[in-house]
Parts: structure tokens; sequence; C-alpha cells
């Protein structure tokens, strides 16, 4: 069976998505995407720099890499819808990770302004993927609003400490329907695996992979994590939960027995 | 209640006493996720050298888990050094019988040229306080001209007001640097005996004021040298700390500069070591995980590549004092002397050597787009 992620109708043969930030040399960048097998990359558009073209970040993405350029820096739904612009203006592509971020203590981001930047920039065709804080009715509005993808956190950005929001991710998972992408917070190839069992349809690793002591085995681990926890789902107890049963297999003989009673 | 009003409480504190008691234990404090006042106090006291050690050892980590191995590269532009403090310890005090002058807008564009020539695209342009000759209005030309060259501007020029730091912003300044110079406020008076600087509180203030004008960064600290080391990085923390909390959405960041020497003749009464800088680098770190820390130019070359792995963020490299500084062949006078002389590219090859990213853009001018 096809098992290819879809979004927006571009066919993402990967299910790790990579972030670019804090890593000692940009030389290591096209060395974790091949180790890690990822094709969405995103990139915070403050650090593209077009001035020099050694720290053009952009020159290390290897061909065939879906670009997703982030709103990094934005504190509010007008300077997300800026940089938005300002990317695609500059040949970055249609896609989109919006990340609106007004408190620098937490790193959580405002559901409400992503909300409102997505309305406009899903308008202007934009495929706009919202990293998001868990919450199911935040979810829907994003979804209403045309989101290609739902990107909620794990856990804070750069903490590493795993899937601390699993509850209520599984709630996305059940009720969104459009791909949620566990966002931030994953800090160990486990936790990647733990979110793609719990049906996620991606993961985005940044920090524990640029911050790990070898940056490109760790790629190659949360490759293998995601692969792993992908196949568990399939094949385990999310497919049955995933496909209702016409009968039951283990009472449906007290049904039929009813059925023949007058 | 401003950050005056909140240490104006420990006014009769002797902290400068308290901070250089004997050694306290720092196991239970490094384990803290989140430290407290007094457990920064107690990371200043002093410290033997494996407590320093495992100290430098947590800030590590922490500074990798919140910027990763990057360093941000930035060089100074010296607008104007005309001046109405009379700053003791500084080398454009009004006093001081040094060359005035003040660059025109073309200088202005050909040193702006010169220094984006280099890569770098992050800006800290200077002045002395003179509203007669580098007023709001000149710096704000001055911006105009810079903003086509740099993807961020920050300025480090007399305390403004609200609606001043509004109009900057407006004009494409995104980042505010402003030194207290000394926190201990008998000490401010001594060293600031005329000029407008003499307002303790209004520069203590400026960086509110920048917040509610909605600055993006800011960084403070104090001048070590000019009174107790411990005390003056124990209340550029608190202020630091107060800063962050108070707006949340801004990036602060701190820095520890030491005295050079500069034209004239004052010497630091209260010199500060190498080992009690990297004490108050760590210390800083660990009470704010997340503030940048920034170190210049006014340090030699081979402490500020051991001090990249204690917390450090940020960098200056290719600095000039000097008016003019990064286009003239010949030497002005300086504002302090610069100890670490690589250039911007000599400093690029030596973060790298250390293993960590010397980033010259981490920021994008929004106005450009509609």
């Amino acid at each position: 069976m096809d098992d290819t992620l879809l979004i927006r109708g571009t066919r993402v043969e990967s299910r790790l998505f990579l972030g670019t930030g804090k890593f000692a040399d940009y030389n290591l960048i096209p060395r974790v995407i091949k180790a890690s097998g990822a094709k969405v990359v995103t990139v915070a558009l403050r650090r593209v720099d077009y001035a020099t073209p050694e720290e053009n970040m952009l020159q290390y993405l290897p061909e065939g890499t879906i670009l997703m350029p982030n709103t990094s820096g934005a504190r509010t739904a007008a300077e997300a819808i800026r940089i938005a612009r300002i990317a695609r203006e500059a040949g970055c592509g249609d896609w989109v990770k919006i990340e609106v971020i007004s408190d620098q203590k937490y790193l959580l981001p405002d559901n409400f302004e992503t909300i409102k930047a997505i309305e406009v920039l899903a308008r202007e065709g934009f495929v706009v993927l919202p990293y998001m804080s868990p919450d199911l009715m935040a979810a829907k509005r994003m979804a209403d609003a045309g989101a290609a993808a739902i990107m909620p956190l794990g856990a804070p950005i750069g903490t590493n400490r795993g899937l601390k929001t699993r509850e209520l991710v599984q709630v996305l998972i059940s009720e969104i329907n459009l791909p949620i992408i566990v966002d931030a917070g994953l800090g160990r190839p486990s936790e990647a695996a733990e979110a793609m069992e719990l049906g996620a349809a991606a993961v985005l690793v940044n920090t524990a992979i640029a911050t790990a002591d070898d940056p490109v085995l760790m790629a190659e681990a949360f490759g293998l994590a995601v692969q792993a926890g992908r196949k568990g789902y399939l094949a385990g107890p999310g497919a049955t939960q995933r496909f209702a049963e016409a009968s039951s297999p283990l009472t449906g003989f007290l049904r039929n027995e009813a059925e023949v009673t007058p | 209640m401003t950050f005056c009003d909140e240490i104006s409480k420990l006014k009769d504190t002797d902290v400068a006493g308290l901070l250089g008691r004997g050694s306290q234990p720092i196991g239970s404090i490094l384990a803290k996720t989140e430290l407290q006042p007094q457990d920064f106090m107690a990371l200043l006291a002093p410290k033997d050298p494996t407590s320093l050690e495992d100290m430098a050892q947590a800030a590590h980590s922490l500074t990798l888990k919140h910027f990763g191995r990057t360093i941000l590269l930035y060089t100074p532009l010296y607008l104007a050094n005309y001046c109405v403090n009379h700053c003791v310890y500084c080398g454009f005090n009004a006093t001081n019988p040094v060359p005035r002058r003040v660059l025109t807008l073309p200088e202005v564009e050909l040193e702006a040229k010169a220094i984006a020539a280099t890569g770098l695209q992050h800006l800290l342009i200077l002045t002395g306080e003179s509203r007669l000759h580098s007023s709001v209005s000149y710096i704000k030309d001055c911006v105009d001209i810079l903003r086509k060259y740099f993807a961020s501007i920050s300025i480090e020029i007399y305390p403004l007001s609200v609606e001043e730091y509004e109009q900057l912003i407006a004009a494409g300044v995104d980042g505010l640097t402003i030194y207290q110079e000394v926190y201990h406020q008998d000490t401010y008076s001594l060293l600031h005996p005329k000029g407008p600087k003499r307002d303790y509180r209004y520069r203590l203030e400026a960086p509110e004021r920048a917040g509610q004008a909605g600055i993006r960064t800011i960084n403070i600290g104090p001048l070590l040298g000019l009174y107790e080391w411990r005390s003056e990085v124990f209340f550029a923390g608190l202020h630091a700390a107060y800063l962050q909390r108070m707006f949340p959405d801004i990036e602060v960041s701190l820095s520890l500069p030491r005295m050079r020497p500069q034209f004239g003749d004052y010497r630091p009464q209260y010199p500060v070591s190498d080992r009690d800088l990297v004490q108050g680098i760590l210390a800083l770190r660990l009470f704010l995980p997340r503030a940048g820390i920034t170190i210049s130019t006014r340090e030699r070359a081979e402490l500020r590549d051991n001090l990249i792995r204690l917390g450090v963020t940020k960098m200056s490299a290719g600095s000039s004092t000097a008016i003019g500084g990064h286009t003239d062949s010949k030497d002005g006078i300086g504002q302090f002397e610069i100890s670490d002389t690589r250039s911007v590219d000599e400093m690029r090859k030596a973060v790298s050597a250390l293993g960590y990213k010397p980033t010259l853009k981490d920021w994008h001018d929004l106005r450009l787009a509609s």
C-alpha cells in the first residue's frame, strides 16, 4: 500500500522534517539531510543571508529538498505575514511554517495570532503549516482558515523533553482531518518513534540533532526511528482503531443469535 | 514598579559585603531548573577552582541547549564623539582635548560599504551625548542610509524618551545597547559629576522606555572596574531578569565590559581579573539561561576564544572605536583601546576552528515587505 505523506497534493517521501538552527557548521546540513532521509527542511528567513554566498543556508540544501521557510522572530500575525511574503519574494516558494512567539521564556506559540496569519496567507496561496500549542478548538480554526497541516509542539522548543503533550496531540490526531506533525521538544529517537506510533503524520526535529555530539549519526537514528514508529502505527493497534469493523470477531455470535430470535 | 524602584529597596543593604563572604556550596543550585536571586548571589560569592569548573560545565551545556554552537558577530560604527558629559573614566569626556568629529552622511555611507564588504549584517551605531552634534534626527538620517546595507541596526547612544525611541524604531532600529556603567548609586554620582548623564534614574529606566516603544533586543551591563564587580554583576543580572519579566517578547542580553586604557589618566579603582570575569559570565548564564552574553574586542583574542564555550553568544569583530575608523587610513583617537584586533575574516575562521558557527545574520528588516 502507498503510505506516502501528502501535503496539499505534494508527495513528501519522508516523515521526518528537519530544522536548521543551532548547527556548528552549515557543511553539516547536507550530510544531516542525507543521513536522515528528510525531504522537508525548515529555514528561518531571519538567518538567510544572501549577501555572502557561503553564509547562505539555501546553498546547502540538496536538490529535491522541499524548502519550508519559517517566521522565527515574528511576535504578531502582521510580522509573520510580512516574513512569509518576503520569503516568497526571495524565491523560497509557497510553503511557510508560521511561528508566532511573543514569550521568550517558554517560547510557546500564540495560537490566536497564528490563526489570523493563516487566514491571510492561505488566501494568498501559501501552503501554510502552523506551529501551535496543541488545543483542539485552535486546531479546528486553523484547519478552517486554510492550514495545510497542523504542527503541535511535543514540549517547548529546544527542551528535548519528549512528547509531554501526548494526550492533547492524540486528540488532534483523532479529530483533525489534516496531517498532524509533532514539532518541537522531541529529544530522542525513541520519542520520535512514540509520536509516530501514536499516529502523527510526521515529526520535525532540530535541536536534538544539531546539538548532538555526532549530528549526522543522530540524524540517521531519527530517520530510522520515524520509519519504525510509522510501521508500528500501521501494523499495530492504531490500524484497528482507524477502521471500524463491521462485526465483532469475538461477540458477533450474540448479535447473530439475536437476529434469529423472534 | 520600575527597576529603579525595585532596587531602591536594597539601598541600605551591603550587597557587596554579602557577596564577598566565603565560599558557599553550589551543588544543589546547579541541580535546580530555575534559579532565584539568592542562588545567583551564591554563585557570585568566592569560589574554589573545582566549583568554578562545575559552574563552567553547567553553563556550557545550558548555552548549547539554548543557542547551539553559534556566535553572532557584529561591529560598532562610531558616528560622532561630541559629548557634554563628564564621565571621569571616558576618553570622550567633554573636558578631554581630543579632536571632535561627526560623520557626514556621505561618510556614513562609505563606512557602511566598508563594513558590509566584510559580510557583517549586524551593526551597532554609537554617538556621544550631544543633542546638538548628534541629534535624534541626525541618527535617523544615518539609519536611513545604513538599513540598505545591514539586517539589524542597534543603537548605543544617550538615553531617549519613549517617543524618540519610537521614531528610531520606525526608521529601522531594532536593538538598544545601554550600559548603566555603575549600578552602585553613590559611585555613579561621583563618576558623573556634570552633564545630563548625572541623572541615574533616567539612564537606568532607558531600557524600559525602549521596551514600551517596541524595541526587539536590549543589551545592558555594568562597566567593570568602577565598583565591586560582584555587586555590579548581581544588579545587572537582576536588571536583565526584570526586563525579561516585564517584556517577555524582547531578547535581553548582557555585556560585561572591563575598563580599558583610554585617553586621559583615569585608572580603574576596582580591577577585575580574568577569573572574576569568567565567574561573572558563568553566574549570569546560570541565572539567565536564555539571555545573550556579549563580549567585545576590549578583551584579548585568546581570552575571547576561551570564553566562547562558557556562555558567550555574541562577539564584536573588526572593531574600531574611532570616528570613521572603518575607512580612515590614519588612526583617529578611539574611545578606548581595542585588544582583539583580528579582522572579521580572521574572527570567522577562529570561531569555526573552535567548532562554532560564526553567524553574520540573525534578523531581517520587516519594513521591506508591503
